[in-house]
């Protein structure tokens, strides 16, 4: 039987909202996934610790406060720098348009902006999970 | 007798109404009923259930004459970057006709943290202003004379400090607390379970709390010492009656709390105020509304014995509902935020806050910003709505659903009761469990289509990517550090810490009242991060559990 896929859904930040986290984790469940949520208000490091200690295929970054610039990017090098450089990094929140090519050019390999069908994030990950 | 003509009557409607479905059939996924007539109000008592504006149970309104002496407070929240750039603004929304101020912190501030702290890395000045230390604060109110406005202050966890810092602001000021006027948002319990902005856990933030109940009934009698929020209650995904439910649940908890730490209830329950979400169901919002203020009046008259009409009111800020907002065709807002606003207007909000149209894609710039406020405007002067008092009341539909909306609120209410107050039920999970199965709920409802969204699961077009978005600079944080450290070199630091030393002490004996001594903190210009930080070593933190 074929691994499933490990999803860890997180909340870098201060940023308590965390409707879309929850209702993207639940979704990404019921289209058979394994998830972890890690809950509100998490360091890059502590994103990290988790990718490495539930073993994910696929982490999913949260943010609706405006500093994804700055958390996102972090999040990425950490784990490339723990030489995790096979986990697909997704992200989501109110990202304005103007930002996702710098996230994308920062190891952010899709964004996904308010309005998204959860079915569309489920896609991409099956396509693009290494 | 007029009765069983009436239900004779509708039987036959209904008859042939379900004769013509074949031909004529409705649309999927209505309301359950298609007409409201007498029947369904049966038993309605005028005096009993609605009474007078002003009167128990205050269905129609905590006033008297309502909106035709004054309008609502049209109360607008900002706040971004630096205490400078805030000022410009609130300076441009008083001159633009705006009546109150509503001030947003970043979340450092709104956490505890210094702009210098490592968890503020990136977050510095981005929802919010950046408030380190009464600094800060003397540069956000400048020229604004605090006798004159009012100001609500979305602070929960650390909203001690935060007033405390607005009280020294007006000493400089030469206005004396009791001329002070405004709210502190102070609702700890909806943070555990909707907001996520916690730091300490449960006991000491009720401590924190009651003292400041206590504090402000005898030096800022006109304050409103918590604004107990529905709001991202219903933002995180809640229905309306879960919204007012939930809420009023935590409401229970604070008054108990605050009579069990000695307080007579009049003393108190008079400076509580709400705050509501206006979502986009018109009539549903309305309902909730009059069904809120009808079960706070018998809470606080039944369960409290609260004795004076201003402790059974439940008065109430409103926000129309971020969630609403849709990123696609971002004008389409504006309409949905009139909607809400005629609902906030009808419903009989004291105070209200319009969203604009981008805030699904960044904070508002201020020509947006300035479309919200005249939406308000054209509602108040334009529209009528504002004219009479509790306009609706009498419709079959609207009493029906008032009825309803307060009837499923009880429900949870006993619910909660049973599981031993809201503080056990969000330890439990419970509140964040019902939120979470709602707003999986709605979205499946979205992606299925069966709940259309204009512009988002139907009607789209192909869009550009909206130009003219507010950007906060990434220098705030840099700005801010430096701010932190000149004020460190140049303040008395032997009294900062023998004020700190102080609330440490303090803090470890539940006996006192924590409010003067933070007060000293703060003029001795100690920075919030400071203050926190004594306390988050005396009381420790929250740790939330998180479900799924």
């Amino acid at each position: 039987m074929e691994k499933r896929i490990r999803v860890l859904v997180a909340k870098p930040g201060l940023d308590g909202h965390d409707r879309g986290a929850k209702v993207v984790a639940r979704a990404l469940r019921d289209a058979g996934f394994e998830v972890i949520y890690t809950g509100i208000r998490l360091t890059p490091e502590q994103i990290v610790a988790a990718s490495v200690q539930e073993d994910v295929n696929v982490v999913a970054l949260s943010l609706l406060s405006g500093a994804h610039n700055t958390l996102f990017p972090k999040v990425v090098e950490q784990l490339k720098e723990k030489g995790l450089n096979d986990i697909l990094v997704i992200g989501g929140g109110v990202i304005p348009d103007a930002d996702i090519p710098f996230l994308k050019e920062h190891g952010v390999a899709e964004v996904f902006t308010p309005g998204t069908p959860t079915t569309k994030i489920v896609d991409f990950i099956k396509e693009n999970v290494k | 007798m007029a009765n069983e003509s009436l239900k004779a009557g509708f039987q036959a409607y209904t008859a042939k109404v379900e004769k013509s479905l074949e031909k004529f059939p409705e649309r999927k996924n209505l309301e359950s009923n298609r007409l409201y007539t007498p029947l369904d109000i049966e038993g309605f008592d005028y005096e009993k259930d609605l009474g007078f504006p002003g009167q128990y149970p205050f269905t129609r309104g905590v006033q008297p004459t309502m909106y035709r002496g004054r309008f609502w407070t049209m109360r607008m929240y900002a706040g971004f970057a630096t205490a400078e750039e805030s000022n410009k603004r609130y300076r441009y929304l008083l001159a633009s006709g705006g009546s109150g101020l509503s001030c947003a912190f970043d979340l450092p501030t709104q956490i505890g943290y210094d702009s210098d702290h490592p968890m503020a890395e990136g977050e510095v000045g981005k929802v919010g202003v950046a408030i380190d230390s009464l600094a800060d604060m003397e540069i956000l109110f400048d020229g604004i004379p605090l006798d004159k406005v009012s100001t609500s202050m979305t602070i929960n966890a650390p909203a001690s400090v935060l007033l405390a810092m607005y009280i020294a602001v007006a000493e400089k000021q030469g206005v004396s607390p009791d001329k002070l006027a405004g709210t502190i948002q102070n609702d700890i319990l909806k943070e555990y379970a909707a907001r996520g902005t916690y730091i300490f856990p449960p006991k000491p933030s009720m401590r924190l709390i009651t003292n400041i109940f206590e504090y402000c009934s005898k030096h800022v009698p006109s304050w409103n010492t918590i604004s107990i929020s529905g709001y991202h209650i219903r933002e995180a995904g809640s229905t309306a009656s879960q919204e007012i439910a939930f809420t009023i649940a935590d409401g229970i908890a604070y008054v108990e709390a605050a009579i069990k730490a000695g307080m007579d209830v009049d003393d108190f329950a008079g400076r509580l105020s709400f705050f509501w979400n206006a979502h986009n169901n018109v009539l549903e919002e309305v309902a909730k509304f009059r069904a809120s203020r009808r079960i706070w009046a018998k809470v606080m008259k039944e369960r409290f014995n609260a004795k004076q009409a201003k402790s059974q009111m439940l008065r109430v800020h409103t926000q129309t509902a971020g969630s609403m907002l849709t990123a696609q065709q971002p004008d389409n807002n504006i309409v949905r935020v009139a909607l809400q606003t005629a609902a906030a207007v009808m419903g009989g909000t004291q105070s209200l806050h319009t969203n604009s149209k981008d805030e699904a894609l960044a904070l508002p710039t201020e020509e947006s910003v300035r479309i919200a406020l005249r939406t308000q405007q054209i509602v108040a002067y334009e529209s009528g709505l504002a004219d009479t008092v509790d306009p609706l009341a009498g419709s079959y539909y609207v009493e029906a659903l008032t009825n309803k909306i307060e009837a499923e609120a009880w429900e949870y209410i006993k619910k909660i009761d049973e599981i031993g107050g809201a503080p056990a039920a969000i330890e439990k999970g419970y509140i964040q469990k019902e939120i979470q199965e709602s707003a999986y709920k709605w979205q499946m409802q979205v992606e299925k289509g069966e709940r259309v969204i204009v512009g988002v699961n139907k009607f789209q077009i192909e869009e550009q990517a909206p130009k003219n978005l507010l950007r906060v600079d990434a220098s705030v944080g840099e700005l801010q550090k430096k701010k932190i450290a000149d004020l460190k070199a140049r303040r008395d630091n032997a009294k900062v810490e023998a004020a700190l030393a102080a609330l440490k002490t303090a803090c470890a004996d539940e006996s006192v009242n924590l409010m003067p001594i933070i007060l000293d903190a703060v003029r001795a210009y100690a920075t919030e991060g400071e203050i926190c930080g004594v306390m988050r070593e005396v009381f420790g933190e929250y740790q939330a559990s998180t479900t799924l």
